[in-house]
């Protein structure tokens, strides 16, 4: 049995991927990072194999947004002293906070809080897309949260 | 944030709607579909690079998702809805259907069709709106006089009607016979040509 429409598979994953891509690269750059990951997916999809298509599209969201984060590096010119992000006010910062100081993580902490919190993967997903054990990318985002908590008391 | 957890962040919806609206009209399928109203009733348009491949009666092949998960194995996987893509379809068959044309100027992908199916759509292509013709005459002009029963059958498995208007081919002695989108649909089309048969 050949693949549904590749129309269905965006209907179905589409809010999964914006999800993701609005905790990984941000409301402003999800768009573009979004068309890149379905452009990246219609093209694989013929040779996609069905067992588990959100997490197979989940990374490549998820390498989509590492590309933008290097294209964007590459074309960061470098400065002097970057002024002090100042700290969030209040004691309970919005979610969209907690997101913003994820990118702050080490990237394998950053990836596997990204992936399991707001990607919705199971810990075993997450290895898969990262490539790493299980145990490891359950580490990696226990040491992530662990994280994130002592920097917000 | 909880102990073990952390709450995903808020997104609007219709953000990821509009953004997969956005690639389903701009990304580079395989395969552009559009479902289309007409007086016959909603047809499923899908045109490739190459032209149109399609027009499917949807309620005569099991509904649209049947028609679309059918296109997926007969053309390819890679579909999008853009109906944008389709507009050329659409306006010449508004046009038809308002009485103000007698040819399609479409491009056609003859995919869906075998070799010889092939040969009697287009020789079925051939006959002018507001006349009829028979199953042995299609044959015949395909190249094959005794085919009759085969152009039949290539006529009923017609991938793009209306626009081939196999509605135009009827037995020899004037009888509909058959139509790809159910008999009704046959009569409403030659009715629209100035034609009623007994």
């Amino acid at each position: 049995m050949a693949q549904p429409p590749f129309q269905r598979f965006l209907d179905a994953h589409r809010d999964d991927v914006w999800r993701f891509l609005v905790a990984s690269v941000g409301r402003d750059a999800a768009d573009d990072v979004f068309q890149e990951t379905f452009l990246s997916a219609m093209r694989a999809y013929p040779r996609m194999r069905q067992e588990n298509p959100r997490s197979w599209v989940l990374t490549i969201a998820h390498r989509k947004a590492l590309d933008h984060f290097r294209a964007r590096k590459r074309r960061a010119v470098p400065v002097g002293d970057l002024p002090e992000v100042p700290a969030p006010e209040g004691p309970e910062p919005r979610d969209d906070g907690v997101w913003e100081r994820v990118h702050a993580l080490p990237p394998k902490q950053r990836t596997a809080v990204l992936l399991r919190f707001a990607g919705d993967l199971s810990h075993a997903e997450v290895a898969t897309a990262m490539g790493t054990s299980e145990e490891a990318a359950r580490r990696n985002a226990f040491e992530g949260l662990r994280k994130l908590r002592q920097e917000m008391t | 944030m909880t102990e073990d957890r952390l709450a995903p962040p808020t997104f609007d919806p219709a953000d990821a709607a509009a953004a997969a609206k956005r690639f389903a009209a701009s990304a580079p399928a395989d395969v552009h579909y559009a479902l289309v109203d007409s007086p016959v009733g909603t047809l499923v348009a899908a045109a490739t690079p190459r032209g149109l491949a399609t027009l499917s009666y949807e309620d005569f092949h099991g509904g649209v998702d049947a028609v679309l998960d059918n296109l997926a194995t007969k053309l390819s996987p890679r579909m999008l809805e853009a109906p944008a893509k389709l507009d050329d379809v659409r306006r010449e068959l508004d046009e038809y259907f308002e009485g103000r044309r007698r040819d399609f100027d479409l491009k056609i992908d003859w995919a869906l069709a075998s070799d010889f199916g092939r040969r009697i759509l287009k020789a079925t292509a051939a006959i002018p709106f507001g006349e009829i013709s028979t199953y042995g005459k299609v044959a015949a002009k395909a190249g094959n006089a005794k085919a009759s029963r085969a152009a039949g059958r290539a006529l009923g498995a017609n991938p793009i009607p209306i626009v081939v208007p196999c509605h135009r081919v009827v037995g020899t002695n004037g009888q509909l016979t058959g139509y790809t989108g159910g008999l009704h649909r046959k009569v409403a089309l030659l009715q629209i040509e100035g034609i009623v048969l007994g």
